[in-house]
């Protein structure tokens, strides 16, 4: 209707100007809260911004940070994983049992190593494997199935570890210790893996056929499908991704403190959800955005840092602060997505 | 309460002089960027019937809104008795006796005829209900209406055109001063419908306004004493029944004559079969179908809805599970074993029919729809986006698609637009076979002849074309042979002279049966 | 201390001695429902270890013994497994150790009221009246001693942060008796923050702690999961010759350094996960050897030193 262009010009340009703060909320939102936080951290305790504070930041997003990737793609395909942080419970002690199988048998600790690490990975994948068959071969709510597998993860757990603590053997943990604590170019290992990580799944999401597909399955699945998208394969493919992401992370965990117990990662599901959802992913899918989901993660640890860098706020408090930062970021994306 | 004529002049033509009940003065109405009125004036008089015609979307539905009160116009007024009434008050509305009789009715399923006829005007003795004077007075305006549907009767358990007579009876068990019913025998038996006029008349003889909404022209003709022809949203006339021809209605309703809406058929004898389709059985949709289609050939697919017609061309692509059958293309047995392989080795595409439900992604912007079902050949990792950007500027030229902003969504589009992108979205996989599941539905008049012209274009181009539609003009205008479906079957394969929409509609309804006949 | 759990496993070896004589005169089944909360941290994960292990050691021993051991992730979860315990096993005696005390104490009523014999470990009921016997360590004591160490071992003036476990009466317990033992002196308490009982956030919290105090004498812990992640963040900051670390449980790990004059983590307060076996066993020996056992049995929080770590060292327990 060409028509209606002329019509109103004042109220049209209002509306454009609304929209645009709008869509810069939308699209910056995460990244301003988070700059706004670091300001507050840098205000409240100056050695917030020492370079091993930011180090020690970023070091301990990494985990949550490589999760919430994956878990961007599965929340962006329309499915959700509880069972994220079960996994890498489940990852972590059956890494540090074969590890130490190893360096015993053999005795060549690099040997454990590498054996732990392709385990690690195999494990995640197959995990991720069992959540996508079973959620689209299954035909069960994605919901479901990871609460169920997050219950079966935990206390697969409990039953390998005895009901205790798994502990690496100290001569193996030296050996693996150089995967949290070493750093290239002075950045910890963990940022460079976060980083690759996260540009690699930017650019999956942004640039493929398959970050393309992941959002129309997310979207409107009938409208996939009727597309000539294997839906199910996606969807698959999304829990894939989200298994091997939690197997990257627990990599890394493991050598951080040696052990594994069946509280190990409790609520790293919820820990990674807020991240991508804080991060501008539509919980509801269809649209996301791996940066929104890092920044998402480093806002969730700044929070905890900045509590434990100040003593302004009773530390009964500490969740209440978290909720209310939370909710901040979320408000500041308020309204970017109608439907 | 009805019958009006104490107070309301009985006679029904005195058109002029008379007092106005309802006047649209200037209405406009923006849904978004899109304006779906503009500038409409018109008055409703006492005793007249005053049809509103026009194709799909042309903005019927959203005008009778605005009068009832459900919708508030963007500019404009509404004038009840030639006084300005507050806008897009229902409540307010009701109370000036103006009743607005749904399309989709607008009856509690789970309560009975008699709690639907009172509801929110329940008559009470002190505190209780009046049971006795409710089912008299129930019964009262059911007999006006000439139905005898039971009051206790839940809503849920009646007949739809039986649901929309208590419908009418509930508007008139209140005072009522003008009627507004928006396509009231969409959901009518024929029978059904002629008792429904006689309604309509005489509640007319009883001075009541008459707002009546439709896109079928035989009806107009039969009731109205005043017709307005509503065109993508504007005012195009405002006539006396009398003084204009259904042919000129439609001329008026469609903008040009359908000559130039439908292109010259152009039929191709002497092409091979392209598409060869052999007892295809789909569960519960399907049974045992065969035809073929040749190259270059538009066949269209007609009958009730329901008859399995959406299902067996979705069965054909692999959208569906398909039991029993062969599919063949060019005399070469082709296993489909989903969309994907349908539009490899059948090089099929099927355009489903609902369009937000199942064709785009509302939420997307219009070249990553377009892209959607191609995407592949934008690359099997990464995605062209050049190439994919190129293309995408290629499809808009030549399907004339509008878009003001690149990155708006696909929802914010115009129907018509829409439609172009998803054709496009098809066309992008350079398809040999395709299978139009009704294509113009809800889109307005330029866009359709555009989509007829292409699809002339496309089988004048060798390609096989199978449209499905329940618009008969459309099938008829279109193509060069049509299939009819009736429950699960093909009972009839038309061609040349014998394609007229009386010989369609007796086999679809099933009055004619099958013939047997071989897949030409 | 010492005394006290000497003088039990004394009686309950003659407990075991006398029943053999016992056990061809007394085969009515005695069943013992053990509940107690799933393994959700290391001291968790010590309980269920020594419940299953006194239970196959009792049922070994006591061929008309049955030991029933149920876990729970919460209060309500544990409330409902009572009632199952009462209901289907028809249990004799119940040894609980309560999720939550408010919550648990009128489920323990009503099992009680059954003619059911409770013990109580741990976290003790609100109305003490519905125990027959109550075992518990001492969590004042490990705040008291803790605190009397840190006193000593800093000449009475130092800088020290403080991790806590979760909100709750046993961390507050803890909490309070120490600040009450450092009174007086010109020890100063930095900052304390909640490290939840859990590993990883004693390395964060720890971490931040680095980051924020470039002095810092020593650590409380008072948990020894909570100290292990300290002693990874004091390895990464290169800053363990600065200060040394308190936790407190016995955890093998962290009685081993002690037992190895590891500087770093001089001691370690007993808070023993296997409090439920003694629990398990003065209740079993009620039944099979018909012993008046009821009352108090508080488990001292000894101090494990160099020089005693040896009796305090189980290779075998996960804890």
């Amino acid at each position: 209707m060409n028509s209606t262009e002329s019509i109103e010009p004042t109220a049209q340009s209002h509306r454009i100007d609304a929209a645009r703060i709008g869509a810069l909320a939308r699209d910056f939102g995460p990244l301003i809260a988070l700059i706004l936080l670091a300001i507050l951290g840098w205000v409240l305790n100056p050695s917030f911004g020492s370079w091993t504070n930011i180090t020690n930041v970023l070091t301990r997003s990494a985990i949550t940070g490589i999760i919430s990737v994956g878990a961007t793609f599965v929340i962006v395909s329309g499915e959700i994983d509880l069972s994220v942080g079960a996994m890498v419970a489940l990852i972590a002690s059956l890494m540090i049992i074969i590890v130490n199988q190893v360096a015993e048998s053999t005795g060549n600790l690099m040997l454990a190593v590498a054996a732990g690490l392709a385990a690690g990975l195999i494990i995640g994948l197959f995990t991720g494997l069992i959540n996508g068959i079973l959620v689209t071969k299954g035909k069960i709510d994605s919901f479901i199935v990871t609460l169920g597998t997050m219950g079966i993860f935990r206390s697969l757990v409990i039953f390998v570890a005895n009901g205790g603590t798994l502990t690496l053997n100290s001569d193996v943990r030296e050996a693996f210790r150089p995967i949290y604590y070493d750093a290239w170019l002075s950045v910890p290992i963990p940022v460079w893996v976060l980083a690759l990580v996260a540009v690699s799944g930017a650019i999956v999401l942004a640039k493929t056929r398959f970050g393309r597909y992941c959002r129309a399955v997310g979207s409107n699945a009938d409208v996939a499908f009727y597309s000539a998208i294997r839906v199910d394969r996606i969807r698959l493919v999304a829990f894939v991704v989200q298994g091997f992401c939690v197997a990257l992370a627990t990599i890394l965990y493991v050598p951080r403190l040696g052990s594994a117990s069946s509280g190990t990662a409790v609520g790293g599901e919820l820990e990674a959800i807020t991240a991508v959802v804080v991060g501008g992913t539509a919980l509801r899918g269809g649209y996301g955005r791996v940066w929104g989901s890092i920044a998402g993660a480093l806002i969730l640890t700044l929070i905890g840092n900045i509590l434990d860098l100040t003593s302004i706020i009773s530390v009964y408090l500490n969740g209440a602060v978290q909720g209310l930062i939370i909710l901040g970021a979320a408000l500041l994306q308020r309204g970017s997505r109608k439907r | 309460m009805w019958p009006l004529s104490d107070e309301f002049p009985a006679t029904s033509a005195s058109f002029s002089g008379d007092v106005t009940v309802l006047a649209a003065a200037h209405l406009c109405k923006d849904f978004g960027p899109v304006r779906v009125l503009d500038d409409i004036n018109l008055e409703f008089l006492p005793g007249e019937i005053h049809a509103v015609v026009g194709e799909n979307g042309a903005g019927k539905s959203t005008l009778v809104k605005i009068l009832a009160g459900v919708l508030e116009p963007t500019s404009g007024t509404v004038l009840f008795r030639g006084a300005p009434v507050p806008a897009g008050n229902l409540r307010g509305m009701e109370n000036l006796g103006v009743r607005f009789i749904h399309q989709e009715l607008n009856l509690a399923e789970d309560l009975t005829v008699q709690e639907n006829l009172f509801l929110g005007q329940e008559l009470r003795r002190g505190l209780f209900l009046d049971e006795t004077a409710m089912r008299a007075k129930g019964r009262e305006v059911l007999a006006q209406v000439g139905s005898n549907v039971r009051l206790d009767l839940r809503v849920s358990r009646l007949r739809i055109s039986e649901k929309q007579m208590v419908e009418i009876a509930k508007a008139i068990s209140l005072q009522a001063t003008a009627i507004i019913f928006d396509e009231p025998t969409a959901v009518l038996t024929p029978g059904e419908a002629e008792r429904l006029f006689r309604l309509i008349e005489s509640f007319a003889a009883a001075g009541v306004a008459i707002i009546y909404i439709s896109h079928r022209l035989e009806e107009v003709k039969r009731l109205a004493h005043r017709i307005t022809v509503l065109r993508d949203g504007r005012q195009i006339a405002t006539r006396r029944a009398g003084e204009i021809s259904p042919d000129e209605i439609v001329r008026l309703m469609v903008g040009r004559s359908l000559h130039d809406l439908f292109p010259p058929k152009k039929i191709r004898p002497d092409q091979p079969v392209h598409l060869e389709v052999r007892h295809l059985t789909i569960p519960g949709y399907a049974s045992d179908c065969s035809f073929s289609v040749r190259k270059g050939e538009i066949v269209g697919f007609a009958g009730l809805v329901g008859a399995g017609r959406t299902e067996l061309f979705e069965g054909l692509v692999g959208l569906r599970k398909v039991t029993a059958g062969e599919i063949l293309k060019d005399g070469h047995l082709v296993k489909v074993t989903d969309y994907a392989s349908a539009i490899q080795q059948l090089t099929a595409v099927y355009l489903p029919e609902d369009r937000k439900g199942k064709g785009l992604i509302v939420s997307f912007d219009a070249r990553t729809n377009f892209s959607l079902l191609g995407l592949q050949k934008f690359g099997n990792w990464f995605v062209d986006e050049r190439d994919e950007s190129r293309e995408f500027q290629a499809a808009v030229k030549q399907f004339q698609i509008k878009i003001p902003n690149r990155s708006m969504p696909v929802n914010r589009l115009s129907g018509g637009n829409q439609q172009k992108v998803v054709l496009a979205k098809i066309s992008a996989v350079s398809p040999g076979i395709i299978i139009l599941d009704e294509p113009t539905r809800g889109i307005d008049v330029g866009t359709k002849a555009q989509i007829y012209h292409w699809i002339a274009d496309l089988a004048e181009l060798g390609h096989t074309c199978v449209v499905i539609s329940s618009e008969l003009m459309e099938i008829i205008g279109l193509c060069h042979r049509i299939i009819v479906m009736r429950s699960s079957r093909i009972v009839a394969n038309l061609e040349g002279e014998s394609i007229t929409e009386d010989e369609i509609m007796l086999y679809a309804t099933g009055v004619k049966t099958a013939t047997p006949f071989l897949p030409s | 201390m010492n005394l006290k759990i000497k003088s039990l496993v004394v009686s309950l070896s003659l407990g075991v001695s006398g029943l053999i004589g016992f056990k061809a005169v007394a085969q009515e089944q005695i069943k013992i429902g053990v509940s107690v909360p799933s393994a959700d941290h290391g001291w968790t994960g010590g309980i269920d270890f020594f419940a299953q292990q006194t239970k196959k050691r009792l049922e070994a021993a006591y061929k008309n013994l049955q030991v029933v051991v149920v876990t729970a992730t919460n209060a309500s979860d544990q409330a409902n497994t009572l009632e199952d315990l009462v209901a289907a096993q028809q249990i004799k005696a119940l040894v609980i150790l309560p999720y939550e005390s408010a919550p648990l104490t009128e489920p323990v009523r009503q099992v009680k009221k059954k003619g059911v014999f409770v013990t109580v470990v741990d976290r003790a009921l609100t109305d003490p009246n519905i125990q027959d016997l109550y075992v518990a360590g001492d969590n004042p004591g490990m705040g008291k001693i803790a605190a009397k160490y840190f006193a000593d071992r800093l000449g009475g003036k130092g800088n020290i942060v403080v991790l806590r476990g979760l909100p709750t009466v046993i961390d507050n317990q803890r909490f309070d008796a120490f600040m009450d033992g450092i009174k007086g002196t010109q020890i100063k308490v930095l900052d304390s923050k909640y490290a939840n009982w859990n590993r990883d956030d004693g390395f964060k919290v720890m971490q931040d702690f680095l980051t924020r105090f470039p002095h810092i004498d020593a650590v409380w812990a008072q948990d020894d999961d909570i100290a292990l992640g300290v002693l990874d963040a004091l390895r990464q900051a290169h800053r363990e010759k600065e200060m040394f670390v308190v936790g407190g449980g016995g955890m093998k790990q962290i009685v081993k350094r002690g037992e190895d004059k590891d500087t770093l983590v001089p001691v370690d307060i007993i808070y023993s996960p296997s409090m439920i076996a003694v629990a398990i066993e003065v209740t079993a020996l009620h039944f099979v050897a018909q012993l008046p056992v009821n009352g108090h049995y508080i488990l001292d929080s000894p101090l494990v030193t160099p020089d005693n770590a040896a009796q305090y060292y189980f290779p075998n327990s996960p804890f």
